[in-house]
């Protein structure tokens, strides 16, 4: 409990006192975690939405793989982008191992089958007859499928919610790809194990402390955005 | 007959079964037609594929004489409009819901709203305008969403039962009101429906289908006269209350 206490009333001195270290592994984390959690929207709405209203051959087993992919472990992803990023891997040449960009790249794979999953549920979840309605009001089929995202655009800030959820918390993939170097690839979770292993658990306290508190702020935020949207 | 609407050899199997089978039918200019038989008849399929929203596996339809092509549905569907049994509105304030079809033929942000208030007029909800869309009851809801397709001036108004889900009262007063738009704007529809209340105040001619077929027509007063099966009997039979 005291250890708890400490690492409440350090994480407030940090905070406070804008510790300069700490400052930087947080701004690099929301850097990290919010450029990746965009690329995950760009490719995830998009493709969850296809996959919501096209028909083809296999596309049950392409929809099945995302809902899988949702689960991604990762570490798994962060062993794939690692050999992927390796200097002899596929994507060598782009020398960005142990880099932000990594991390970035590795994280997006981790939210965008979770942004394309909840996209694909939520438009499915829309009334079966709204899409031939759309099309009977006279509506390309582009401005349909606009307009259906639109409609769906409340269950969509889930899917920006959990990706982020999903990336802001992770620590495998990153200390894999990023390496948890001091002033470069140092973010807030991949610090939080380091000091938990070198047993200052004040430190690792108070930086997941500023962990939740980002990742409750954020949420927060959309939750404010999703519920002036429709009130009850 | 100055023609609106024709279609010939239309021919829709859905898992091996007929769904349905018109060699030939038509809507006149200004004319008012229910189509009317039990459930499974056909109706809904006739409307979709009417509005070229089902895949028909044979037929042709020609609107104002002219073919109406596979790239020139949507064009085609600019000309009409279609009602729902469920009024399938945006989540978004009602003006901007009658504004949406007027929005999507390009029409601007401020005259789409003029024309949407002027439609909401015509069935008595203007002063429901500013109000959330989820917000309404099922008959407001469904007033909105004749509105919507009133908005954009079509040649030709289909609709898919679109009282079925409404208390009779409600339903009397807006089959009233329908029919009296109807016939002050000149506009031909199609309303597919179970109840006598919308076909007697709304139509010109009552069509009866049974297994995708149309096995009687008429005007409501012939078809009345010597029902076909038994369905057209019990509907007969259906008390309106005047």
């Amino acid at each position: 409990m005291e250890l708890i206490l400490d690492g409440i009333l350090q994480a407030l001195r940090l905070v406070v006192s804008l510790d300069a270290e700490v400052m930087a592994v947080t701004l690099l984390s929301l850097k990290v975690s919010c450029s990746a959690t965009l690329i995950s929207l760009f490719l995830g709405i998009p493709s969850g939405t296809l996959l919501a209203l096209a028909h083809f051959p296999g596309r049950r087993l392409v929809v099945s793989l995302v809902n899988t992919g949702m689960g991604l472990p990762p570490v798994v992803v962060g062993l794939f982008v690692t050999i992927f990023l390796w200097r002899n891997g596929p994507l060598g040449f782009l020398e960005i191992l142990y880099t932000p960009s990594a991390m970035v790249l590795a994280q997006s794979v981790i939210a965008t089958p979770i942004v394309a999953g909840i996209t694909i549920a939520s438009i499915q979840n829309l009334p079966a007859n709204l899409k031939l309605q759309v099309l009977a009001l006279g509506a390309t089929r582009v401005q349909m499928v606009w307009i259906l995202v639109r409609e769906a655009r409340l269950p969509l800030l889930a899917a920006v919610m959990a990706g982020f959820g999903g990336v802001i918390s992770e620590v495998g993939a990153s200390i894999m790809v990023g390496g948890n170097i001091k002033g470069q690839t140092r973010v807030l979770t991949t610090a939080t194990v380091m000091e938990t292993g070198k047993g200052n658990f004040d430190v690792a306290i108070a930086l997941s402390l500023i962990l939740l508190a980002l990742a409750f702020g954020v949420n927060y935020l959309l939750t404010v955005i999703q519920q002036r949207e429709r009130p009850r | 007959m100055n023609t609106l609407l024709g279609v010939e050899n239309f021919r829709i199997r859905r898992g091996g079964v007929q769904v349905l089978d018109l060699p030939s039918f038509s809507v006149a200019v200004d004319e008012k037609v229910a189509v009317v038989g039990p459930n499974g008849a056909g109706k809904s399929s006739l409307l979709l594929s009417l509005a070229c929203l089902l895949q028909r596996d044979a037929g042709t339809i020609s609107f104002r004489g002219k073919p109406v092509s596979k790239s020139g549905e949507t064009a085609y569907r600019r000309r009409i409009a279609m009602v729902f049994q469920d009024p399938l509105l945006f989540d978004t304030t009602v003006i901007d819901n009658v504004a949406e079809g007027l929005r999507i033929r390009g029409t601007a942000r401020n005259e789409a709203r003029e024309i949407a208030r002027d439609s909401l007029e015509l069935f008595k909800v203007g002063h429901l305008a500013g109000r959330s869309a989820h917000k309404l009851s099922g008959g407001e809801a469904q007033r909105v969403s004749l509105a919507r397709a009133f908005a954009v001036r079509p040649e030709l108004l289909l609709m898919d039962e679109p009282f079925s889900s409404l208390d009779l009262p409600t339903r009397i007063v807006l089959a009233e009101d329908l029919g009296r738009i109807l016939h002050e704007s000149g506009t031909a529809a199609i309303i597919a429906t179970h109840d006598r209340i919308e076909a007697f105040h709304v139509v010109d001619r009552l069509v009866v289908m049974d297994g995708g077929k149309v096995v009687q027509e008429g005007t409501p007063k012939e078809v009345m006269a010597e029902p076909v099966n038994s369905f057209v009997a019990a509907f007969r039979r259906t008390t309106v209350p005047t």
